[in-house]
């Protein structure tokens, strides 16, 4: 086989082969979880609520089953109640009793939308008239509706049991908890600084926006087993979280995946797979429960709104020397916002001898908050990043250098204490230095540009991988991570590079819960990193045994037998090296088929750093900003199939930008969702957008087979912060506030100009 | 419940009857009673996009119609774009320019983009963006979307200059 190779030492990675599920995908083929349809099969709706905070004195369902065509209604005493503990399943502990409570509220509801009630009934038409006859008797509670209000004195109490440590088991409070990082002496440092830049910046709870719905069929069989097919990022989280939620032994569920319209980590819990299986149950029948999209508003995944005051200083050199925070983030109705990821991260791309971070996580009558790609850091790049910027121009130093001079590399602290190893940060403002947008000069009133970078951890944890050598020479690679942006191709690259095989001979398979081992979710920028790891192994483990098969042939020891290139060769006369291919049909009488496997605990995560810039243009009139041009640079640590490489980079910015310009969710004074359609919850449109340049840096990760980095993540968090930047430089006004939409941005023009503006309109302009 | 309805319509190419509550939207029907579920829901209001199908030559969202609508018109959806012997140019454009990430939209940009070059084979850039306005994609940024389109339309007329 020709060892032709793209130049980086590699035959198969860093090329851009078609994608293996794309034709399904561009026929409408590909089924995803709502597109299930089973003989007998029934339609499920859930009852939400219509208030912020209120105490459920009764529920009636009597009229809502009588209703012909209604087979089941369910409430959470049709659930067990389970214990206020926390207990470990999938890869995070929860809180049994606020997982449960999500699912159907239990006593109270916490926020507008909050499931109350599930139907199933013989069509979806139906199971909507059904939920208007469910009667529900509410003693409606004030709502406190932002994080000020629910740390104030007094303020009105969401969970009766929560605690938190500093206040002692005697008090209820909305705080679920305080970190606190700190290093050297903040208050000395602040001292010798020679520029300090204090703000208090505040962002808006902001929704991940994925264009699928959340779905799920559950069918409930007789001896007491069940399967769940629905979208999700993690099959494995499905079953596990469902069976708690239901009672069941978790070996009772099968979670089949579907393929996943979107994510961005909104789909990395539950909501309606135990619902769908509870149904069932009920009923006999498989049950398929959709939402719309004013219930994916309402009731899944946003992620917290925040206040932070950042203060940071630096000498006239431009060395940053201290860092003061305070942090509070929304974490919706039950604790668990990312606000100890926004304190590691909003100061992790640089080396400060001296910081006081503190940070809350605190509750509030809005939808509990999921996972949303870098969960917590782009709020918390906000704040830091544009401070950044303002002492980078105190200074007088170009952006991109304050940060290089600034910038964390191997051996530099990390917020929490441990030293980075070979990290790729200082490329990425190389890169953007010397990228042709950098470099352009922008012209123009109105205009400007602004640079930020932003930092994220990237996960491993735990995958499962198996490679199936076919008689035909082809492989099969199964694994258990969802693909949900082209992760399948990246799999399926990996082990036609080690078997030496063409990428159309191998073919990628996302396998449910029963038919592959453990495999944790499609978050945390893990998949290529640590299932491709797994791939790799399992390839490798393949390569062994069809060494071991040919030393047989051969009559030699396997260590005679050499694998390069994807052939198999050994020392000796008439010993004809052979390719997978040639081996394929010899498996049968040398030991039977070839299966090579895999499992690993990834922990040597690379993380991973991303630096934006942005042009824009401000409309003084209206306060609108268009882009002009944007350009992310990130280090991947090795790019697999560049083409989705870029892909991320260019939906985390374009995401960035719309938390930037337009995202936010508007709550009434009692606490209603008055956004919860995607006409007045903006989200970028094509023409909002121009083309996204990338600029791929590649540091391999240290200990890692292929050197990866997990790259799904970090490119959304510099751009709010990168735009903010732009709008200074474009009308010289500091924007605080997340989005910084039209009437915000306008109303901060007219006050800067105030005086100006006044003149003008006395004159009669 | 009010009665079912018989439309008569021609879908991807094929006349047919199905049967059809009055209170179901097109995209419900082709979903539900057609079991062409490569029009996607996204939002029910006409603002994401993903259940675009071509309607008498024109791109509208099957979910703002209803089924009883569809009588006597013509109907293109996701599951006629391909031809019997491969894909069509638009298709094969999206795959390698990788323009899909997770997919759910790609069905309705797809029909978007083709009653865009139905009716103006060479379009600009700026006429690519106006014509997809309509589709959300959270995934991709659109870079990937807008240049497989406009190689699409020059692939297309570079084949109808040789023709």
């Amino acid at each position: 086989m020709a060892a032709s190779t793209n130049g980086h030492g590699y035959r198969v990675i860093g090329t851009r082969p078609v994608r293996h599920d794309g034709v399904d995908k561009v026929t409408g083929r590909a089924k995803y979880g709502a597109d299930y349809a089973f003989p007998g099969m029934l339609f499920g709706r859930v009852l939400r609520s219509p208030y912020a905070h209120a105490v459920i004195k009764s529920i009636n369902v009597k009229k809502a089953l009588a209703l012909p065509g209604v087979k089941a209604v369910v409430t959470a005493d049709d659930l067990p109640e389970l214990p206020d503990r926390m207990e470990a399943a999938g890869e995070l502990p929860v809180n049994l009793a606020h997982l449960s409570q999500n699912i159907l509220a239990r006593r109270k509801v916490l926020y507008d939308g909050h499931a109350i009630a599930a139907v199933a009934a013989t069509s979806p038409h139906i199971a909507e008239e059904a939920l208007r006859l469910i009667e529900v008797d509410y003693e409606v509670l004030p709502p406190v509706m932002t994080v000020e209000d629910a740390m104030k004195p007094g303020a009105p109490i969401l969970l009766p049991g929560l605690r938190n440590k500093e206040d002692g088991p005697d008090k209820q409070t909305n705080v679920a908890s305080h970190i606190q990082f700190k290093r050297g002496d903040v208050a000395e440092a602040f001292k010798s600084a020679d520029y300090v830049v204090e703000r208090e910046f505040k962002t808006a709870m902001v929704h991940q926006g994925y264009i699928e719905p959340h779905n799920a069929v559950g069918i409930y069989n007789a001896d007491g087993h069940a399967t769940i097919y629905c979208s999700t990022q993690g099959t494995f989280v499905v079953r596990s979280l469902s069976a708690l939620v239901l009672g069941m032994p978790e070996g009772k569920i099968k979670a089949v995946p579907a393929e996943i319209g979107g994510g961005f980590g909104g789909k990395t819990t539950i909501y309606l797979e135990p619902l769908s299986v509870l149904l069932s149950k009920k009923t006999g029948h498989p049950v398929k429960l959709t939402m719309n999209r004013a219930e994916v508003l309402r009731a899944t995944g946003p992620t917290s709104g925040s206040t932070i005051r950042c203060k940071l200083a630096c000498g006239k050199d431009g060395k940053l020397i201290a860092a003061e925070i305070r942090m509070a983030y929304e974490a919706g109705a039950f604790p668990g916002s990312p606000v100890g990821a926004g304190a590691m991260t909003i100061v992790a791309p640089y080396n400060i001898p001296n910081l006081l971070i503190d940070a809350y996580d605190v509750v509030v009558n809005r939808p509990k908050t999921a996972a949303y790609r870098a969960p917590g850091a782009s709020n918390a790049a906000y704040a830091s990043e544009t401070i950044i910027d303002e002492l980078a121009e105190k200074c007088g130093i170009d952006p991109c250098d304050f940060r290089i001079m600034n910038g964390a590399k191997e051996g530099t602290a990390q917020t929490a204490g441990p030293p980075y190893k070979r990290i790729g940060f200082i490329e990425t403002l190389e890169a953007i230095k010397n990228s042709p947008h950098y470099k352009s000069k922008l012209e123009g009133a109105n205009r400007g540009r602004g640079v930020a970078s932003g930092f994220w951890f990237n996960v491993g944890l735990q995958s499962s991988a198996m490679v199936n050598i076919h008689t035909d020479g082809t492989a099969s690679v199964v694994i258990g991570s969802v693909d949900i942006g082209g992760t399948r191709a990246a799999q399926a690259m990996i082990a036609a590079e080690v078997l030496g095989l063409d990428i159309n001979d191998v073919r990628p398979l996302v396998a449910d819960t029963d038919s592959i081992g453990h495999t944790d979710v499609t978050g945390g920028s893990r998949t290529a990193f640590a299932t491709g790891w797994a791939v790799y192994e399992a390839s490798q483990d393949a390569v062994r045994q069809l060494k071991e098969r040919a030393a047989k042939l051969w009559e030699k020891k396997p260590e005679e037998v050499a694998f390069n290139n994807g052939e198999l060769s050994a020392q000796g006369d008439g010993l004809k090296p052979m390719t997978v291919k040639d081996m394929a049909p010899r498996l049968a009488r040398t030991g039977g088929p070839i299966t090579g496997r895999a499992t690993v605990n990834a922990r040597s995560v690379g993380p991973a750093f991303a630096t934006t810039c942005v042009d824009v243009e401000v409309d003084p009139d209206t306060g609108k900003v268009q882009i002009l041009r944007a350009t992310c640079s990130q280090d991947v640590g090795k790019a697999i199939h560049p083409a989705y490489v870029e892909g991320q980079m260019q939906g985390g910015t374009a995401q960035g930008i719309g938390w930037a310009l337009n995202e936010e969710y508007f709550y009434d004074e009692k606490g209603i969702l008055r956004n919860s359609g995607l006409l007045d919850y903006r989200m970028p449109t094509c023409l909002d957008l121009p083309q996204i340049e990338t600029a791929i840096v590649e540091v391999p990760t240290p200990g890692h087979p292929l050197g990866i980095r997990g790259v799904g993540e970090v490119s959304i968090v510099p751009p709010p912060a990168a735009v903010a930047n732009a709008i200074y430089h474009a009308v010289g006004v500091r924007m605080t506030e997340l989005p910084m939409s039209p009437p915000r941005l306008l109303k901060a023009i007219l006050k800067k100009h105030g005086g100006a503006e006044s003149q003008a309109a006395a004159a009669g302009r | 419940m009010a009665k079912k309805t018989v439309v008569e319509t021609i879908l991807n190419g094929e006349s047919i009857e199905f049967l059809c509550e009055p209170r179901q939207s097109l995209l419900e029907a082709l979903r539900d009673v057609l079991e062409l579920t490569g029009s996607k829901e996204g939002c029910l209001t006409g603002d994401c996009g993903a259940c675009t199908v071509i309607v008498n030559g024109r791109a509208l969202c099957s979910c703002l119609m209803l089924a009883v609508e569809a009588e006597g018109k013509t109907i293109e959806t996701v599951e006629g774009l391909a031809p019997a012997d491969g894909l069509h140019v638009l298709q094969q454009k999206f795959l390698e320019h990788a323009s899909l990430q997770c997919g759910i939209c790609t069905p309705g940009v797809l029909m978007s983009s083709k009653a865009l070059l139905d009716h103006n084979p060479n379009p600009t850039e700026a006429d690519i963006r106006y014509a997809l306005a309509g589709n959300l994609c959270r995934c991709t940024g659109y870079d990937k979307i807008v240049k497989a389109v406009m190689d699409a339309a020059k692939s297309l007329s570079t084949r109808a200059r040789a023709a």
